[in-house]
């Protein structure tokens, strides 16, 4: 069937702000499917509240619209661009429900609007627990016991017919938010009033539990005349019970025999046939270990970050051929762009093994528990190729950047073989450096297995692992040995370790011998077809298939690996700028990445990709190969950054500005030198190693201090400390990885924190726009609300924040971009820390501003001069609407972790509001960020004494938006004296009714909880923000941030200002 | 031990000897399915071949014999990047390694089983040696292996005389092809279960007597059609069609089968006297080849084959497209088809090469791939209900 020709203007739904479960592979399916709507011809209308992703750039859709992603926003959208169609299907479980939303309202049926892809229908047979199950028992596929529950009650009577344990799963959440697995009746009834809450239609599922049974995915595509394939299948070496999105995957399935595979490849295209899917889908399958039993756990009918993570596993795109589907093409009629030879309706075959680790967060929220459920905390996840499976695992375990590199990572020698069984009934991140050390100490596959239901053919691989281990640390290496060893991809530094050998000598003996990485290609056919797509892996012992080039110009650009908390999407968005920037000048590309949720590693971004580790001794293995002219780091941000000076040892050029300016910036003493010559005024301090010396430090300073490592990502480990005993504590907690760089003890000053991101050519400088933030200094820049163009601060100000830049701008030599965060205190401007680099708000302020600074970024590295761009140095003038940039967290997902901001990164993502005013921007961004109020008009308010005076001022505004006020004994005493309105609660050590009971009456819309210092778990403001989080009541943690709230809800308005980005 | 792959162009791969500690000379080629390597050196079909598996990790799950299809292994020589030392499945019987031993089959490990693919992707299957012999020489060798030829394998993989298989009187309630387990919840207390198919299968063919000429046939033919209902009796491959016809079958079902279909003349010859009849037809792969040569169509070998589970055939009646299982170096030439005998029913959607034909005016058709499966998709599986429908018609004209 030929491509739909009523089909001319669609609007695409993205799925917002990146937080846990829904990350940057709705950015990559969302770009694919853009790019392949316009290949053909058809107008896009893109709406997505996310300014960090690609999808909204200009060049990917006609309209852009960084608007709150609510059906009201959409319905004002759509009667403003007058779309024909809408395709809710690539952006993930937000834009699936809205479309889902607008669809059963009626609203695209009354304005002429077709859903695109999988109908309504369908979606709904998909998603409804009870609808899904209807159809899957018409069909005689089995799925566990289960039912569709809306009241605890019946979920305890139903679950007392199965018995325990059962699976909870609430009806359209993403992630899996709320769910679980309870044990017992106490677990069952928190899990489930908990999940019936959070589920948009108050629905949850209560399913017999198949922990333990191996978790099988199939990712399929149907066309609309019922041609069906399977793109990939999955493994997990986690057995059921630990969310997919959280669990090592593997692909293709490795303990599967044809029996089994094909049984359940036929139950996945029953299965979809059924429901009618036209696109993409996934489906979720328990197989029982020792039977052909199984059941469907779930289907997702959309794109899905398991359908990137095949995607990528197999380089079959399935996000452009969905798009393709929708329009109408079925699979037959669609090229498959690898291999230029076969068509879409080609199942991948691979002739590789594919390994997918999960990048959790608990690095950066030490309280939290490590445990891994059926609710996803993965904030990102790493892929690596290799032709054997232990090989695979070395590499994904290395591109981590967590400190990890081989099975010995994690240390538990200490453990008795009794304490390890009892260790390895504990599912986490650590699992498989347990069962490395179960294996050492010689506890039997067989044991391990039954604990961990982990099949025996993974027990082993890890076996071999440790195997390897052992004979390096006792054998004489041999030839053969180092062989076999990089044959499993030990990395030379952990073979050094082992043997004793420097690393440098190893790395001689492997030259010396041939023992070199080869590359060969992903090429979706196992070789029966010829590929021009040059998408590589590493091996060694193979030939290598990576063909020599020899262009004019060479450039490899260095991504930024695995999503986490720190350094997210907006550096794959400057990679893949520059990517394209070197290209149009006539550059032959190479992108080096690890992340199969991204853009940059879609295979036909550059000329040329490489999935891989980004270490040193990798990325030597590409150079040596590619000898490319030159490497550009400072858009992949710190893991990029990082790279430089190995790079510099290979002999690689790196482009930009140099490693001893970057160097420059971060190290105190030269840096400091350098703000003397340009006269421009920091805080007071100094570097220690010590508590002791930090304290030293601290009080020549005088309290309150900034405590933090250099080198660091996104404030990682940085800290207000007010005394002693928290210097002592927090050094202890920095100082637990060993650090290579001092750490910084500043005078802390507060004021109004203000950033600012250039261009610089060596001479001239170009400010897009100046960004101040509401909150003071203190909280870390990622996690403020920023504000373009900076709303308080005075021409002075600017004219000084300006006339800075460019003084450290030229004496760091900058040469492309560079992020500076100041303090305003009056007229005086403080810089606070310079980054000679790309920086989170690079995507922000280049969509805000319409001026493309990555791309200028490049071409001045290139050797072209701003004024050659055609732009007027200096800050360029004042946008004439306010465009605010709201930081998203992840809270809900991380059980323990402390939510209160502070100087430490604890954002996942962030949306935008754009408007004419200040106040409309405000709201949307509120609004974007998920903050949908009013609802029941009831709040709580229990503040700091600091803090009490603006408690007062901001209480009396909620007040008079009708707002009920509840606050705790100081604070409700405050408030009350100065005439606001507030009943008094209990403290939670109190009698019943507490704060705590109030929040679990679900009667209130918002927390305001400022925290007392320090880091104590213990006290009651801890467990109030913990229980508001996790009960899906807002709850705001600084003052100014609450201030900002009122003032948008002062403001609402259900009438937008929309504006289309892309005309900026 | 260090063993070695020669091939016919004079490369060679050196790995580590597996399996039967013996020197061959065969055909080689490559397959490209993921699972299922069981099936795959059980099938006839390989029969004078030795088969690289594309896909590295082999021998995971170990050896099912119930997953065989035939009683013993056919290839002469298996080629792999890593045999698992680790075989883990609940049905296990033995290991791979064990497998091989047993069944007198030598291979090679440990090879870069990509770069052999690519050479027979550029250059074309040819023949080669596996050998632990370290002091091979190519002069000696190579002609050789430019002397080998499969020859007439049909012969050496058929039956060796007539056979009957009862059809199923009931839907077969477990295993693998039958589905899994479907749970009713007030049960589930109880433990109780109740089990059905996943695959909607009827037993549509009870009552069908099918006559199954053995050029190499997979068991799963047979069971394909006993498992819906129709008696099948199972011919060697040298039955005369007067034998055949003489029985009275409803259906006559030709099978799969190896090597070069214009080898098989005395075949050829009765299976033109079955055409002439007016008993329903259904041919499978070297079957299908063998009915288009006894029809005056040509057939071609083609430059590396279709070895896998993935390849998609168009079904040009309908237009939908299936993944399928195949197996096959030989393909019927469609330029050089009479339209008044016989018209493409199915084509290869990746390089457009006949896929299946149908016969005109009479109730034959014959696909080159495997609806048989094993290994491969199901998605096939279709064709069985198609043929005994046609047995119906024809019962009934």
């Amino acid at each position: 069937m030929p491509k739909n020709p009523n089909v001319k203007r669609v609007m695409v739904i993205g799925s917002g702000p990146i937080v846990i479960g829904q990350a940057a592979e709705f950015d990559y399916a969302g770009t694919q499917a853009c790019r392949s709507l316009k290949e053909e011809g058809v107008e896009v209308i893109l709406v997505n509240s996310n300014p960090a992703t690609i999808m909204t750039d200009k060049n990917i859709a006609d309209k852009v619209y960084i608007e709150p992603l609510t059906a009201k926003v959409l319905e004002q959208i759509i009667e403003k661009e007058k779309p024909d169609s809408i395709l809710p299907t690539l952006g993930g479980q937000a834009g699936l429900n809205l479309g889902m939303e607008l669809a059963e309202s009626g609203f695209l049926a009354s304005h002429n609007v077709k859903l695109l892809g999988t109908t309504a229908n369908t979606i709904k047979k998909a998603e409804d627990r009870q609808e899904f199950k209807d159809t899957m028992e018409k069909i005689g596929e089995p799925c566990a016991a289960s039912l569709v529950v809306e009241t605890v009650e019946d979920g305890v009577a139903f679950t007392n017919t199965i018995g325990y344990p059962v699976v909870l799963r609430p009806a359209y959440t993403l992630g899996g938010s709320g769910g679980g697995i309870a044990h017992n009746q106490e677990e069952l009834e928190s899990i489930l009033e908990n999940g019936l809450r959070l589920s948009r239609v108050g629905q949850v599922l209560v399913e017999r539990c198949i922990a333990g049974w191996k978790e099988i995915e199939y990712e399929v595509m149907r066309d609309s005349a019922g041609n069906c394939i399977t793109v990939c299948n999955m493994e997990n070496i986690d057995p059921v019970g630990v969310h997919t999105g959280d669990s090592i995957v593997v692909a293709p399935s490795q303990t599967l025999g044809d029996k089994e595979y094909q049984m359940l490849r036929t139950s996945a295209l029953n299965i979809i046939n059924e429901l009618e899917i036209t696109g993409g889908c996934n489906v979720q399958f328990a197989l029982h270990p020792t039977s052909f039993e199984y059941c469907v756990i779930e289907v997702n009918p959309r794109v899905s970050r398991s359908s990137a993570l095949a995607s990528k596993a197999t380089g079959y795109p399935i996000a452009k051929v969905a798009a393709k589907i929708a329009l109408g093409y079925t699979l037959d009629e669609i090229k498959n762009a690898i291999t230029g030879k076969t068509y879409a309706s080609f199942e991948p075959t691979l002739d590789y093994c594919v390994v997918k680790l999960p990048r959790l967060p608990f690095d950066k929220f030490i309280t939290a528990k490590r445990t891994l459920t059926t609710q996803m905390k993965a904030t990102g996840e790493v892929m690596s190729i290799c032709n054997n499976f232990e090989g695979a695992l070395m590499k994904a375990i290395r591109s981590l950047e967590q400190h990890v590199d081989c099975l010995l990572s994690y240390d538990f020698s200490n453990l008795s073989v009794e304490e390890l069984k009892e260790r390895l009934k504990i599912v986490d991140d650590q699992r498989i450096y347990v069962i490395a050390e179960a294996l050492r100490k010689g506890i039997d596959y067989d044991t391990i297995h039954e604990i961990t239901m982990i099949d025996h053919w993974f027990i082993d691989k890890l076996a071999i692992l440790v195997e390897m281990e052992q004979k390096l640390s006792k054998e004489p290496l041999t030839i053969g040995l180092l062989k076999e060893a990089k044959r499993i991809e030990f990395p030379d530094n952990v073979i050094s370790r082992l043997t004793g050998i420097a690393e440098a000598d190893i790395k001689q003996m492997r030259y010396d011998n041939g023992i070199v990485a080869a590359y060969k290609m992903v090429d979706t056919c196992a070789a029966e077809f010829e590929a021009s797509t040059p998408y590589y892996y590493s091996v060694y012992g193979s030939e290598n298939e990576a063909v020599k080039t020899n262009p004019p110009k060479k450039v490899l650009v260095l991504g930024s690996g695995p999503i986490r908390i720190g350094q997210g999407i907006e550096f794959d968005y400057c990679s893949v700028h520059a990517t394209w920037a070197f290209a149009k000048a006539g550059y032959e590309t190479i992108i080096i990445n690890n992340n199969p949720e991204t853009v940059s590693t879609d295979f036909d971004i550059a000329d040329k990709l490489y999935f891989e580790p980004l270490t040193p001794e990798d990325v030597e293995s590409i150079v040596n190969i590619e000898k490319p002219d030159g490497a550009v780091v400072q858009f992949g941000g710190q893991t990029a950054i990082k790279l430089t000076e190995s790079l510099m040892k290979m002999g690689v050029p790196i482009l930009g500005t140099r490693a001893e300016d970057v160097d420059a910036a971060e190290d105190r003493e030269l840096f400091d030198k350098i703000l003397e010559e340009t006269e421009i005024p920091r805080a007071a301090g100094g570097t220690v190693f010590t508590a002791e010396e930090a304290k030293a430090v601290a009080n020549r300073l005088g309290y309150p201090v900034l405590v933090r490592p250099s080198y660091v990502l996104g404030g990682q480990g940085m800290q207000i400390a007010i005394s002693d005993e928290e210097i002592e504590e927090f050094m202890n907690i920095i100082n637990r990885i060993a650090q290579d760089h001092p750490i910084l003890v500043d005078k802390y000053l507060q004021g109004k924190e203000i950033e600012v991101d250039a261009v610089c050519d060596g001479t001239d400088i170009l400010i897009p726009g100046i960004m101040e933030h509401i909150e003071r200094t203190g909280v870390h820049s990622g996690d403020s609300i920023s504000v373009y163009p900076a709303p308080t601060i005075t021409d002075t100000v600017k004219e000084k924040i300006a006339e800075y830049t460019r003084r450290l701008a030229k004496a760091l030599h900058v040469k492309g971009l560079i992020n500076i965060q100041f303090i305003a205190i009056g007229e005086d401007v403080y810089v606070i820390e310079v980054n000679p680099r790309s920086s989170r708000t690079v995507p922000y302020i280049s969509k805000v501003t319409g001026i493309p600074i990555v791309d200028l970024a490049t071409e001045v590295i290139i050797g072209k001069t701003i004024r050659e761009l055609g732009y007027e140095p200096g800050l360029q003038p004042e946008a004439d609407y306010f465009a605010i940039k709201m930081p998203v967290f992840s809270f809900e997902k991380i059980r323990g972790a402390e939510i209160s901001l502070g100087p430490e990164l604890k954002s996942t993502g962030e949306c935008l509001g754009i408007a004419k005013t200040f106040n409309e921007a405000l709201y949307k961004a509120f609004l974007g960020a998920g903050v949908d109020l009013p609802k029941h008009k009831q709040m709580i308010i229990t503040v700091k004494d600091a803090d009490k005076g603006e408690a007062v001022e901001i209480g009396r505004r909620f007040e008079k938006l009708g707002y009920t006020i509840y606050a705790t004994r100081s604070t409700a005493a405050a408030l009350n004296e100065a005439g606001v309105k507030a009943r008094k609660v209990n403290k939670i050590s109190q009698e019943s009714p507490t704060v705590m009971d109030l929040i679990l009456g679900h009667r209130i819309d918002l927390v305001i909880d400022t925290p007392t210092q320090g880091r104590d778990k213990s006290r009651d403001g801890f467990l109030i923000r913990r229980t508001a989080i996790e009960t899906g009541v807002n709850c705001i943690t600084a003052m100014d941030t609450a201030r900002a709230l009122v003032t948008s809800l002062e403001n609402a308005n259900d009438q937008f200002t929309l504006i289309d980005v892309a005309s900026i | 031990m260090k063993a070695f792959l020669i091939l016919e162009d004079g490369t060679v791969f050196e790995g580590i000897q597996i399996g039967a500690n013996k020197e061959i000379i065969s055909e080689i080629v490559f397959n490209t399915s993921m699972a299922g390597y069981l099936e795959v050196l059980t099938d006839p079909s390989y029969a004078g071949q030795a088969v690289c598996m594309t896909y590295p990790l082999i021998g995971n799950y170990g050896v099912c014999r119930e997953d065989m299809e035939a009683k013993r292994a056919w290839p002469d020589g298996f080629i792999v990047r890593e045999l698992s030392r680790m075989a883990s499945n609940f049905r296990k019987d033995i290991t791979i390694q064990e497998f091989l031993e047993e069944q007198g089959i030598p291979g090679i490990a440990g090879i870069d089983t990509r770069a052999l693919t690519k050479i027979l992707r550029e250059k074309g299957t040819m023949n080669g040696m596996i050998t632990t012999n370290e002091a091979y020489d190519l002069k000696d060798v190579l002609p050789k292996l430019k002397e080998y030829t499969t020859g007439k394998v049909v012969e050496k993989v058929t039956c060796s005389h007539k056979y009957e298989i009862k059809g199923s009187e009931a839907l077969e309630q477990n295993g693998p092809l039958s589905g899994s387990a479907r749970f009713v919840p007030e049960d589930y207390a109880q433990g109780k279960r109740e089990m059905r198919p996943s695959i909607t299968r009827k037993l549509n063919g009870t009552g069908k007597k099918v006559a199954l000429l053995d050029l190499g046939a997979k068991d799963n033919i047979a069971r394909s059609l006993a498992q819906r209902g129709c008696d099948v009796t199972v011919y060697p491959a040298l039955t005369k069609a007067e034998e055949i016809i003489a029985d009275r079958p409803d259906g006559i079902m030709l099978s799969n089968g190896p090597g070069d279909p214009k080898e098989c003349e005395s075949i050829i010859k009765e299976i033109r006297k079955l055409y002439e009849t007016d008993i329903p037809i259904f041919a499978i792969c070297l079957g299908h080849q063998l009915m288009a040569l006894a029809t005056g169509a040509d057939t071609f070998k083609m430059k590396y084959g279709h070895r896998g589970g993935n390849h998609p055939v168009k079904d040009l009646e309908t237009g939908r497209v299936y993944i399928s299982s195949q197996n096959h170096g030989y393909v019927v030439d469609m330029d050089k088809l009479d339209p008044k005998i016989a018209v493409p029913a199915f084509i290869n959607v990746n390089d457009g090469t006949n896929e299946g034909l149908s016969y005109t005016g009479k109730n034959i058709f014959t696909v080159q791939y495997h609806p048989e499966a094993c290994p491969g998709p199901q998605d096939s599986s279709y064709l069985f209900d198609r043929f005994i429908k046609m047995m119906e018609v024809g019962k009934n004209a």
